[in-house]
C-alpha cells in the first residue's frame, strides 16, 4: 500500500507496526485475510451460507420435488412478515437488550388496523400510518421504561409480551377474528401480488439494480479512498464480491420466475434492508447504536444520550414489529387471534441469531434478518414438504435456533483470544 | 498570569453516599498552563476529573469557565464548552476500531452521510503525529495492547478544538518513548494556549512539563505550588500529609511496636 511506504519514509517511527501482517494486493491477499478472519472467530455470513447450502442440498436428496418451482414462492411466502420483525430486533440486539414483546406487538397492530379500516371504514392508508405509529409508541414507552426507570428489558417486554396480547384479544372481542379484504396495501403484502405483475423481466431487472448499484458505488468508494490515500478494496476483491451478488440475486429470481415472480411484500422487505443497512452503517446515528451497544459508559462520556438511543431504538422495533403485524396478517387474510403467536418471536429472534447478530451486543448486520428467515423458511418448506408432524418441526427449530447461538458464544470465545472482540 | 483562569473551580464538594470524595475543592488553569494534579491513591484526582467531565455532576460549589459560573451537568455540557478529557479507564468502544473511537460523538459528515475518508485520513496524521505503532486505524480497540490504548485516547482528546484539556494517568501504561511523546504533546497544548490537567504519580514526569502543582489529599486541598520554586521534598510532604512523611510515619510505627 502506497501510503504505508509515504509514512515510513517521512517519521522516523510509522504509525502500522511493522509485525502486522499486511495483506498483500489482488485476490491471493484477500483470500489470505479471509482466512485469518475465519481463524480468528470473525465468521460473518459464512456458517449461516454453508448452513443454508447443506440445508439445501439434504432436503432436495431426499426429496427432489423441493427444488420445484413452488418452494421458493413457499420460503418468500413465509418469510417477510416474521423477517420484518426480525430486522427491528437486529437493531435490539446490537445494543445487547432483546424485545420480547414483538409478536405480542404484532397481532396488537394488525387487530388495530382491521378495527379501524374494516370495522371503522377508515382510509386504509390512513389507518396504515396510524399503525406504524402506535407500533413506534409502544416500543417507545417500553424503551422508556427501560432507559429511563432501569427495569431490564428483559423484563419490561415480557410484561408486553403478554399484556399487548390481552390488548389485542380485547380489540378482537368476541369474534376473535376480523376478515381483511384482499386489495390494497393488503393485496400488496399478501404475498399474491407481484413485482410488475409477475412478468418474468421483473426479477432480472431487481437483480441487475442491485449488482449495478453494489459494483458502482464499491468503485466510487475505491476512487475516493484511492484519491485520499488510505486503503482501498482492490478492483479484484470488488468483481469478486459482485460476482458473488450476482450469482444470489439472479439464481433467486431465476428461481422465483420459475413460478409467479417475485413477490412484492419481499421487494418491500429488501427495500427496508437496504435503508435500514445504510442507517446503521453510514450514519452517526447507526454508529451510536453500535457504540452503546459495545461500551455504554464511554458512549455516555463520548456525549451520546444513552436514553435517547435506547428510547428510539425499541420505537424502531415496535414499528418494524407493527409492519410484520400488517404483513402476516395479510398473507393470512385475517386479524385474528393466531396473529400473536409466540412462534413468530421466537422465529424472529431465531432469525437474527442464526444470520450472524451477536445476542451480546454490538456485532451483527441487518442482512442477518434476511439470511436466517432463508434458513428457517427452507427448513420450515422441507418440513413441511415431507408431511413431518409439528412435534418433529418444533425439535428441529429448537436445535437449528441452539446451533446457531452456541457458533454466537464459540465465535466471541475465538475473538477474545485472537483479540477481536 | 493575571488573566481570568479559563477554569476555575470554588469550593467543590462531592459525595458518593458515605464516601466524600471531594471537599471544598479549589482549582485554577489558566490559558497556556499545564497544572499537574498530584495526591496519594484515592485522593480524589479521579472525581476531581469527572466533575469537571460531567461525568459525576457536582453537589456544591461552582465551576467558572473563563470567568462566568457554568453548570456541567452532562459530559455533553463539558464537550460544549471545550474541555477534552482522557479518562484513566480510557472508556473506548471495543467493537468499534480506531477510527470510530477517535471520532465517537463527533463523526465527521459529508452531505449528512458518515465521511469514513476523511476520518481515516485525519486519524492517520493525529497517530502519526504521536509516534505510535497501530497495526491499522481499522482493527477494533479490542486488539490492541494497553499502551495503544492509552494513545488512542489520549488522541481522541485531540479531536475538536478543546480549550482545556484533562489527562487522567496518561502515561501509566506508557513505554519509555511513548511517555516523552505524550509529555512533549503537553509541551505542545501548552504552546497553543490551551489549559492542560496533567494527573501523574511520577514526579520527574511533573516537574518536567507542569507550571503548577496542585496537591490532593483526602479529598481536600493540600497546596498548591509554583513547580519552579518547589522543592520535590515539599510537594511529597503536602502529599503524604505535611506534618507527616515517610520518616516520620516510620518513626511512629516503631514507637508504637514498642509499646
Ligand atoms: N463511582 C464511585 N462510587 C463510590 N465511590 C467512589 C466512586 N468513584 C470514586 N469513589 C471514591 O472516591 C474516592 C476518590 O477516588 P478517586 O478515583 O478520585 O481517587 P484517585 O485520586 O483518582 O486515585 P488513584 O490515584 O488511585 O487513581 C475513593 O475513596 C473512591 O472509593
Ligand atoms: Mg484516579
Amino acid at each position: 500500500m502506497s501510503n504505508d511506504t509515504k509514512t515510513q519514509a517521512s517519521a522516523p517511527t510509522s504509525a502500522v507496526d511493522p509485525r502486522l501482517l499486511q495483506r498483500e494486493s489482488g485476490l491471493q491477499g484477500y483470500l489470505n485475510e479471509f482466512k485469518r478472519k475465519i481463524r480468528g472467530g470473525d465468521l460473518g455470513s459464512l456458517p449461516v451460507v454453508v448452513g443454508l447450502l447443506v440445508i439445501w442440498a439434504v432436503f432436495s436428496f431426499n426429496d427432489s420435488k423441493y427444488f420445484a418451482a413452488t418452494t421458493g414462492t413457499f420460503v418468500a411466502y413465509y418469510m417477510v412478515g416474521v423477517g420484518l420483525l426480525s430486522l427491528g430486533l437486529v437493531f435490539v440486539l446490537l445494543l445487547g437488550e432483546i424485545d420480547l414483546s414483538v409478536g405480542a406487538v404484532s397481532g396488537l397492530a394488525a387487530a388495530f388496523f382491521a378495527v379501524l379500516s374494516v370495522n371503522h371504514g377508515m382510509n386504509p392508508w390512513l389507518a396504515v400510518v396510524l399503525t406504524l405509529v402506535g407500533g413506534a409508541l409502544i416500543g417507545a414507552l417500553q424503551g422508556w421504561i427501560f432507559a429511563k426507570i432501569g427495569v431490564p428489558a428483559f423484563v419490561v417486554t415480557l410484561a408486553g409480551f403478554l399484556g399487548w396480547q390481552g390488548v389485542m384479544l380485547w380489540l378482537l372481542g368476541s369474534t376473535g377474528t376480523i376478515n381483511l379484504p384482499d386489495s390494497g396495501l393488503n393485496h400488496f403484502l399478501s404475498g399474491n401480488s407481484f413485482f410488475l405483475g409477475g412478468d418474468i423481466s421483473g426479477g432480472y431487472i431487481l437483480a441487475l439494480l442491485a449488482v449495478a448499484s453494489m459494483a458502482v458505488s464499491s468503485l466510487l468508494e475505491q476512487r475516493r479512498r484511492r484519491s485520499a490515500g488510505v486503503p482501498f478494496r482492490p478492483t479484484s476483491e470488488i468483481v469478486l464480491r459482485s460476482a458473488l451478488l450476482a450469482v444470489g440475486a439472479f439464481g433467486a429470481a431465476f428461481v422465483l420466475n420459475q413460478d409467479r415472480g417475485v413477490p412484492n411484500d419481499l421487494v418491500l422487505f429488501l427495500a427496508l434492508l437496504i435503508i435500514a443497512d445504510f442507517v446503521l452503517r453510514r450514519t452517526s446515528y447507526g454508529r451510536k447504536i453500535f457504540a452503546v451497544g459495545g461500551n455504554i459508559e464511554a458512549s455516555r462520556r463520548a456525549g451520546i444520550s444513552v436514553s435517547a438511543i435506547r428510547i428510539s431504538v425499541y420505537a424502531i422495533s415496535g414499528a418494524f414489529a407493527a409492519l410484520g403485524g400488517l404483513a402476516i396478517a395479510s398473507t393470512t387474510s385475517a386479524a385474528g387471534q393466531a396473529g400473536a403467536d409466540p412462534n413468530n418471536l421466537m422465529m424472529a429472534i431465531a432469525a437474527a441469531v442464526i444470520g450472524g447478530t451477536s445476542l451480546f451486543g454490538g456485532r451483527g448486520r441487518v442482512w442477518s434478518a434476511l439470511l436466517g428467515m432463508l434458513v428457517i423458511s427452507s427448513i420450515q418448506a422441507g418440513l413441511y414438504m415431507l408431511g413431518l408432524n409439528l412435534d418433529i418441526q418444533y425439535m428441529i427449530m429448537g436445535v437449528v435456533l441452539l446451533a446457531a447461538v452456541v457458533v454466537d458464544s464459540l465465535s466471541r470465545r475465538t475473538q477474545k483470544s485472537s483479540g477481536r472482540a | 498570569m493575571t488573566s481570568a483562569p479559563v477554569l476555575a473551580l470554588r469550593g467543590v464538594s462531592k459525595r458518593f453516599g458515605a464516601v466524600q470524595a471531594l471537599t471544598d475543592v479549589e482549582l485554577e488553569v489558566h490559558a497556556g498552563e499545564v497544572v499537574a494534579l498530584v495526591g496519594d491513591n484515592g485522593a480524589g484526582k479521579s472525581t476531581l476529573v469527572k466533575t469537571i467531565a460531567g461525568v459525576h455532576p457536582i453537589d456544591e460549589g461552582a465551576i467558572e469557565w473563563e470567568g462566568r459560573e457554568v453548570h456541567i451537568n452532562r459530559p455533553q455540557d463539558a464537550q460544549h464548552l471545550g474541555v477534552a478529557t482522557v479518562y484513566q479507564d480510557l472508556a473506548l468502544c471495543d467493537n468499534l476500531d480506531v477510527v470510530n473511537n477517535l471520532f465517537l460523538g463527533r463523526e465527521l459528515r459529508r452531505r449528512g452521510v458518515l465521511d469514513e475518508v476523511a476520518m481515516e485520513q485525519k486519524s492517520r496524521e493525529l497517530l502519526d503525529t504521536l509516534s505510535i505503532r497501530i497495526p491499522s486505524v481499522r482493527i477494533p480497540i479490542a486488539s490492541l495492547s494497553g499502551g495503544q490504548r492509552q494513545v488512542v485516547a489520549i488522541a481522541r482528546s485531540l479531536i475538536g478544538e478543546p480549550k482545556v484539556v484533562i489527562l487522567d494517568e496518561p502515561t501509566a501504561a506508557l513505554g519509555v518513548e511513548q511517555t516523552a511523546q505524550v509529555l512533549d504533546l503537553v509541551e505542545r497544548l501548552r504552546e497553543r494556549g490551551l489549559g492542560v490537567i496533567l494527573i501523574s504519580h511520577n514526579m520527574a514526569d511533573v516537574r518536567a512539563v507542569a507550571d503548577t502543582v496542585a496537591v490532593l489529599r483526602l479529598g481536600k486541598n493540600n497546596g498548591t505550588f509554583p513547580v519552579q520554586e518547589t522543592t520535590q521534598e515539599t510537594i511529597i510532604a503536602a502529599i503524604t500529609g505535611a506534618t507527616e512523611n515517610a520518616v516520620t510515619r516510620r518513626a511512629a510505627r516503631t514507637a508504637e511496636a514498642a509499646k
